[in-house]
């Protein structure tokens, strides 16, 4: 069971791995930016055309468990996703903050780029306190789009087993 | 336990009446007073005389633990229990409790196990939750150690009934539970057989949070058709429940204590609603529309009328079927003002790996953020808000006044007063006397 969120070894070298990781702290700024400015319709930018994007709990991974949280197969359903939260479900007005960690590059191939990232997702409801809501790492494929990288695949997989209530805003 | 609300939000004394103290409004039909939601006595009463009382609880599917050994962890109302399979393909529910000091022994939530031995002092049960050894029963050179008399058989961990149907596990700490189909009921039966017709069941993984509601809320949610078309503007907007379409909203003929609310989708992708009931819902809008439409594909592959069952079955139970995702959810009731909801998403082991996706593509419209899952978890959570430190004390439920149970229409409240009506009969709560 340990194996498949096993600890992987980085495949490239320190120095490469040093200018990979200052690419995707880039994209990670203004992806961050984005949703902690709330403006969630901005969110599918950040995606390739074929991207999948889940989020699941460590438990379903480690289960090799399919299901996700929210479950996104390519980027017409990452902007049905955008726009159902922006104009159509119905929840608590709320602030998320995200914190991340640092990210290790794993692999470069090509044009794409794997990479881990941990974070803290933050989030404060009116008159309420900050609480942590999620806490866990993004499993990342990046893919080249000129100067900028896109997602081609993120896996959000969360160490939280109890949610609070509900997750309104994606990771 | 997690509780969100632990520091803030303490809940007003006057809100946390006694048992006397709770006498239901004269007109009980109608009206349900906030102890219902926020007293502690009661919440205590209805772990004794529900979730321990005459109820089959729901525990596990059998896909969890196929084989000799297999076990996880589980609940029966607030307590621990593990569920497990044992060398003879039966299946044992016990207390997650050490009967030597009270440890919760099992700690993973699944594996597989030839024995259970509780960490603290290595006490060991089999897997039908039965003493097998005690460390120096005798003590070391005769001295110490266990009473003479001491026997395991006396000293096993609590064990539970068992039932199951289809590949889902119930467990009863009541004797006198009335076989599993006979507490269903026939309707009931046949419904829940939709989805578990005996079609070996493939898990598609979990989710859990804690909802800071009062675990009775769920299931008068799923009783309440007329929040649906309003709170819900993606079931709305496509037409998976409209006014007009086929619906029904089920209640047990027996107690009126299970339920379920089912409707059938017509063809269109995108709902036609009429002038005058698009004015009374202020959610719909006609200019939503998905770009990647397979998320609302239907495959119909049950032989059933409804595109959509949501059942519940008393008191912990949520089986949910809309088109083509199809999970159940296990309510752990954690104090009067908190619950914890356990998802477990299916599909079945024949299913092609397409109709897989299928389901896990749909499966967005569930859990706790699903666009329909999502809405339900904060609209209860602001019931509960609104009821602890208010000043007014009663909610009304009058929709559809003068029937109970089984409505054919969306906008009635008739299922939640035959689950109350039950209930106080349960819980032996007094009503008030009409004033002469």
């Amino acid at each position: 069971m340990k194996e498949r969120l096993a600890y992987a070894r980085s495949t490239i070298s320190p120095r490469r791995a040093a200018e990979l990781r200052a690419e995707v702290d880039s994209f990670h700024v203004e992806y961050c930016a984005a949703l902690d400015a709330n403006d969630i319709e901005r969110w599918p930018e950040f995606f390739s055309k074929e991207a999948t994007y889940r989020i699941t709990s460590r438990q379903n991974a480690l289960l090799d468990m399919p299901v996700g949280l929210v479950y996104c197969e390519g980027l017409d359903m990452i902007t049905d996703r955008a726009l159902a939260v922006a104009h159509s479900q119905m929840f608590a007005p709320r602030h998320m903050l995200h914190v991340l960690g640092i990210t290790r590059v794993l692999q470069e191939t090509g044009e794409t780029i794997s990479s881990q990232t941990p974070f803290i997702l933050m989030q404060t409801l009116v008159e309420g306190p900050s609480t942590v809501h999620l806490a866990g790492i993004y499993h990342d494929r990046f893919v080249r789009d000129g100067e900028r990288l896109l997602i081609a695949s993120r896996e959000v997989v969360h160490d939280t087993e109890i949610l609070d209530t509900a997750l309104a805003y994606p990771a | 336990m997690y509780q969100s609300q632990a520091v803030i939000g303490i809940t007003n004394a006057r809100k946390n009446p006694p048992l006397e103290q709770c006498v239901w409004p004269a007109d009980a039909l109608n009206n349900i007073p906030d102890w219902v939601y926020t007293s502690q006595a009661i919440y205590d009463q209805e772990i004794e005389r529900i979730f321990r009382g005459d109820t089959w609880n729901f525990v596990a599917l059998e896909a969890e633990i196929p084989n000799p050994g297999d076990y996880k962890r589980g609940y029966v109302g607030a307590t621990a229990v593990v569920i497990v399979r044992a060398e003879d393909h039966t299946i044992s529910v016990f207390e997650n409790r050490c009967a030597h000091r009270g440890a919760e022994f099992c700690r993973s939530s699944h594996g597989n196990a030839k024995e259970f031995v509780c960490p603290y002092h290595q006490w060991s049960y089999d897997l039908k939750g039965n003493l097998q050894g005690v460390p120096f029963k005798r003590g070391i050179n005769k001295v110490g150690g266990m009473p003479p008399d001491f026997k395991n058989a006396e000293h096993g961990t609590r064990q539970l009934r068992v039932a199951t149907r289809n590949g889902v596990v119930f467990a009863t700490y009541s004797d006198k539970t009335p076989p599993l189909e006979e507490y269903m009921t026939k309707e009931i039966v046949q419904e829940f057989d939709v989805p578990f017709s005996g079609r070996k069941l493939r898990i598609l993984g979990y989710c859990r949070n804690e909802l800071p509601c009062n675990w009775k809320m769920y299931h008068e949610n799923l009783k309440d058709p007329y929040h649906a078309t309003l709170l819900h503007s993606f079931l709305v907007v496509f037409g998976l429940l409209v006014p007009g379409i086929k619906s029904i909203v089920f209640a047990d003929k027996e107690h009126g204590r299970h339920g379920y609310m089912a409707s059938s989708k017509p063809d269109q992708v995108y709902a036609t609603v009429d002038a005058d009931d698009k004015a009374q819902m202020r959610s719909f809008s006609d200019k939503l529309r998905l770009r990647d439409e397979r998320f609302l594909d239907y495959v119909r592959e049950f032989d059933s009328p409804w595109s959509a069952n949501m059942m519940t079955m008393w008191p912990n139970l949520i089986v949910q079927r809309q088109m083509n995702t199809m999970g159940v959810r296990q309510i752990i009731p954690n104090g009067p003002n908190s619950m914890v909801m356990q998802w477990t998403m299916f599909g079945y082991e024949d299913d092609t790996p397409e109709m897989t996706r299928h389901r896990l593509r749909q499966g967005n419209l569930m859990g706790p953020s699903g666009f329909l899952g999502l809405e339900d978890n904060e609209a209860l959570k602001f019931v509960q808000e609104g009821i602890r430190n208010s000043s007014t004390d009663n909610n009304v439920v009058k929709l559809d006044a003068g029937h109970q149970g089984t409505a054919r229409n969306l906008i009635s409240e008739s299922c939640i007063r035959s689950l109350y009506q039950y209930y106080r009969d349960v819980m032996g709560i007094r009503v008030a006397e009409v004033a002469a």
